[in-house]
Formats: structure tokens, C-alpha cells, sequence
């Protein structure tokens, strides 16, 4: 499930910015997150899963409770606007490498 | 993973600058730009195919490109003028998105040798207004967004 680490793609759900937004002003128990949520409390917890597994958020033992925090550096990659635009250039560049390397000039 | 490629875009200026080194001689990187048949494999990707409709690399020349994805539909075309069209050293071209509102930007590309086997792309971009740049500096991430996001519901209703 590496699909799931990637950080842009964890933000691509509203629901999973609605929580990144929820738990920035305060740590919260998966409780506390769902209970903002009109939708089912385990559709809430896989996605604050899918936020933990990608490291946005970070749980914290606190007696028989976890709770959730925001991982600030992991939030700064999002901030970066620029990361995906220069993973676009990157990838094409990479590929024209691949390509210059196996050229054969027609004779 | 580190990337190779530098994006510099500061703040509240309208141009931008890509660079990166590659493990090619300066006239291979040189021809990856100037054969259309050669472009269209780079800029390829498993979702969008590219092809180069029109590729008159001189100067005052003409190019104009397209993008279709996996069904044949066109994504996105663009065009522009070469300005200057030096072998190994530089190109200096246009470009504009077809039928979107990102005006028209200056290209600036650099082509440097550092050893036979090694040379560097230096490309200056400079778009029509400060918020144009952000626009276009934005515009990568939302398809990949939306794609992630059809995958993401495909993985979580085979989850529930």
C-alpha cells in the first residue's frame, strides 16, 4: 500500500483536509475527530489511518486514550507548492535521460 | 529521495528557474530538445501521450503540441515561436496553452557542457504577471490530485 504514504494523495479526500484542519488547533481522540463528522465513525477512522500511515499525523498514548497531533514537518511538504511541479519536471527529466541514454543516431 | 531538478520561484516575481544536471554530453541533451520524435517520448507519461503536431526548430520556427490521454481525448494543447535556436548552447521560445488563461511565457533554455559526459539545462521561464506563475506552478498538482483521489475511492470501497 505504498499508494497510501504519499502525502499529496492523502490530502486529495476533503474529509482528510477537514481533519488535518480539526486537529491543528488542538490534539484530539479519534472520538473527538468523529464527532465532527456527519460520516460513519470507521470511514473516519480509516481515514485518520490513511493520515497516520503517511505520517501527517502523529498519535500519542495519554493514559487509556490516544491522541492526535499534526506532524508540522510533514505538513511543510504540502506547504511547498512548488514540490509537485518540480516532481512533474523531475520525472520528465529522468525519462529524457533514459531516452538520450539508449539513442542511436540514424546513419 | 533527493531530486535532481531545482525549481527556484521566489516570491512575488513572475519568472521562475528550472535547473538540472545530467549524465549526458551537452549535444545529446541538446537533440532530446530539437527532434520532435524525440521530445514526444520524454514528455510522455503513462497517463498523457505527447505528439508534436508542428516542430520547425529554427529560428523564427514554429512548434505546436498535444496531450491525449489513455482514451484518445485531447488533455491539453500548446504552441510557440523559437526566437533563437542555437545547437548545444540555447533556445529561446514561447509558449501558450491553448484555451486556458495563462497567457503566453518566455523561455530561456541554457545548455551547458560540464564533461564530455555531463552538461546542464538552466531554463528561465518568465509568465505574463506574478499570479499567472503561482497558477501554472499550481496547475500540476490538481490533476495529479484528482487522479489520486479516483484511486483512493477505488481502494477504499474494495476496504469496506
Amino acid at each position: 500500500m505504498n499508494l497510501r504514504r504519499d502525502v499529496f494523495q492523502a490530502i486529495a479526500d476533503p474529509t482528510r483536509r477537514a481533519i488535518l484542519l480539526l486537529v491543528a488547533s488542538q490534539t484530539m481522540t479519534a472520538g473527538a475527530i468523529a464527532s465532527n463528522f456527519d460520516t460513519a465513525r470507521p470511514t473516519v477512522s480509516k481515514h485518520i489511518q490513511i493520515l497516520t500511515e503517511c505520517e501527517l499525523l502523529r498519535q500519542e498514548q495519554s493514559g487509556r486514550e490516544i491522541y492526535y497531533h499534526l506532524n508540522p514537518n510533514k505538513m511543510k511538504e504540502i506547504a511547498n507548492f512548488i514540490e509537485p511541479f518540480r516532481k512533474m519536471w523531475d520525472d520528465r527529466f529522468n525519462k529524457l535521460e533514459a531516452v538520450m541514454r539508449n539513442y542511436k543516431p540514424k546513419k | 529521495m533527493e531530486l535532481k531538478t531545482k525549481v527556484i520561484a521566489e516570491d512575488g516575481k513572475q519568472e521562475l528557474t528550472i535547473t538540472r544536471e545530467f549524465d549526458l554530453p551537452v549535444e545529446l541533451l541538446f537533440k532530446a530538445h530539437a527532434e520532435p520524435e524525440l521530445i514526444e517520448q520524454w514528455m510522455s507519461n503513462p497517463y498523457a501521450t505527447s505528439k508534436m503536431l508542428k516542430f520547425e526548430g529554427k529560428k523564427h520556427g514554429s512548434y505546436q503540441q498535444q496531450s491525449t490521454d489513455a482514451n484518445r481525448k485531447v488533455v491539453f494543447r500548446a504552441n510557440g515561436t523559437f526566437h533563437d535556436f542555437i545547437p548545444n548552447k540555447k533556445i529561446t521560445r514561447t509558449f501558450e496553452m491553448e484555451n486556458a488563461p495563462l497567457g503566453v511565457q518566455l523561455e530561456l533554455l541554457n545548455f551547458e557542457k560540464l564533461t564530455d559526459n555531463t552538461s546542464k539545462l538552466t531554463t528561465h521561464v518568465i509568465y505574463e504577471s506574478v499570479a499567472i506563475r503561482d497558477q501554472v506552478l499550481k496547475t500540476p498538482f490538481a490533476p495529479g490530485l484528482s487522479m489520486a483521489h479516483d484511486r483512493m475511492q477505488e481502494i477504499m470501497s474494495k476496504l469496506k
